[in-house]
């Protein structure tokens, strides 16, 4: 059920979060290093505004990609249609980035300290 | 006594619209046999009830499709042993089209879809004009040629789950000749083309599963061709004109 | 048991990347809730942390990792099928995109074991 908006939407925000994805990876490979601890993590990110811009940036981005692609497969697999897809296209995306944002606030501007 | 021929067991759709069963036949086993020879065979000798779709018998008309073993194929032209061996052979009518009967197709939708995607001729000119000239190499050209010889058999069409999970979508064939004619140059529709492919069941819901250029009897690649109109959908989008 | 017109390359390519996809957008909530509890719950936010140096969750790290690396790659073999000239060698680019997942997720996962 993709017209042509929907596609250019669904393109766009992957190639928007390609270069994301590739950095969230390298990222987590050298995270691991020497085991996770909150302390490590929260330490780096804490009040960065650079780590709120890139997974800022990544959550609004797949929360649209993810509504679009999950709202293809709904109607392919079910025939769900409508309005009622149209709802639960919105609810993922809202979702996901409300969810989102929350988590990328909690550990940059929002963390009330950890031991 | 003769020698005692062999036989093999046959399974073949059997019903009217949505209700039916398989049933299983006997049919002569030779070395050389095509799918088609026995479903002749079936409705000439045992069952001539059997409703089935055949014209040329030598692979040129594409009305004998069926499903094969679960595969879209032209029954003439598929040799019993290379897809069933010691195996059941089992014959089916081609998948996502409503059945009529047994082993035959509404082709309606199919063939709606064609029009629905404007992969008709768009005139440009009339009798009284200059005819235009079409050099055979033509970068254009080749990107036509490459899928005129489509006779729309609807293989390609019974093979795509997108076609099967989405009621809107054009499907190969039909979005195969919209392209052939987009890279027309004598065709004066290319807008009303783009336009036609861009909406809930356009070119956009291909998944690239391949099964199109997969099936295709004739070697056709409608999966390029939908690329082909992907690009020039959004080309045509960043330029405003869509 | 995959139905017989489905067994071909590319049908299992995009099986492998719808189900990705599906698998990594169950996980993302879940990725987003257990983050936000630096924010309500530090304590659970550090017990949680320390989960992963269970070896099944690394194990399991590990696959998340592939199925976001097979994703992409799939992905971005797509839109070059889509967008950029015309290749023939889509096998050989999907069989591609999963071996540099491969790659990509047995690095992370030596880093981290």
């Amino acid at each position: 059920m993709l017209t042509l908006r929907l596609y250019m939407l669904q393109r766009i925000t992957a190639l928007l979060m390609a270069p994301l994805v590739l950095g969230h990876i390298g990222v987590m490979i050298y995270a691991v290093q020497g085991g996770l601890s909150a302390a490590e993590i929260l330490g780096r990110t804490q009040g960065s505004v650079f780590w709120f811009s890139f997974y800022g940036l990544f959550v609004l981005a797949v929360s649209v990609h993810a509504a679009i692609g999950l709202r293809t497969i709904l109607h392919e697999v079910t025939g769900l249609s409508g309005r009622l897809l149209m709802f639960f296209t919105w609810g993922t995306a809202l979702g996901l980035s409300v969810l989102g944002m929350r988590a990328i606030l909690a550990v940059t501007f929002l963390t009330r300290g950890v031991s | 006594m003769n020698e005692v021929e062999k036989t093999r067991p046959v399974s073949v759709w059997r019903g009217e619209g949505e209700v039916g069963q398989f049933e299983t036949y006997d049919v002569p086993a030779y070395d050389n046999q095509t799918v088609l020879d026995v479903v002749s065979h079936i409705q000439h000798y045992i069952d001539p009830s059997l409703s089935y779709r055949f014209a040329c018998r030598v692979g040129m008309c594409g009305s004998c499709a069926m499903m094969v073993n679960g595969e879209p194929r032209w029954t003439c032209r598929t040799h019993v042993n290379k897809v069933a061996g010691q195996d059941v052979l089992e014959i089916a009518p081609l998948r996502i089209l409503p059945v009529i009967k047994d082993l035959a197709t509404n082709m309606d939708p199919f063939f709606d879809k064609w029009v629905k995607a404007e992969a008709v001729h768009h005139s440009s000119a009339s009798r009284d004009e200059e005819m235009m000239v079409v050099l055979p190499d033509d970068a254009e050209r080749k990107k036509a040629d490459a899928g005129i010889e489509c006779i729309n058999c609807a293989v390609c069409y019974a093979a795509c789950d997108t076609v099967a999970g989405n009621a809107d979508y054009l499907g190969p064939a039909a979005l195969q000749r919209a392209w052939t004619l987009y890279n027309d140059a004598r065709d004066a529709g290319k807008q009303t083309i783009l336009e036609a492919v861009s909406g809930a069941g356009g070119c956009h819901n291909c998944h690239a599963q391949g099964g199109c250029s997969h099936y295709c009897p004739n070697e056709l690649n409608p999966m390029q061709a939908i690329a082909g109109l992907k690009q020039a959908t959004t080309r045509a989008m960043l330029k405003g004109k869509l | 048991m995959i139905r017989p017109h489905r067994r071909h390359p590319l049908f299992l390519a995009f099986l492998l990347h719808r189900t990705s996809g599906i698998l990594l957008a169950l996980f993302l909530p879940v990725h987003f809730w257990v983050l936000s509890l630096a924010l309500t719950d530090a304590a659970a936010f550090d017990g949680f942390i320390r989960f992963t140096d269970l070896a099944v969750v690394k194990l399991a790290e590990g696959l998340l990792i592939f199925l976001l690396a097979v994703h992409i790659f799939g992905g971005l073999r797509l839109m070059a099928l889509e967008w950029l000239p015309w290749t023939a060698m889509q096998k050989q680019l999907a069989a591609g995109a999963i071996a540099l997942s491969c790659f990509v997720s047995a690095t992370f996962f030596l880093q981290v074991i």
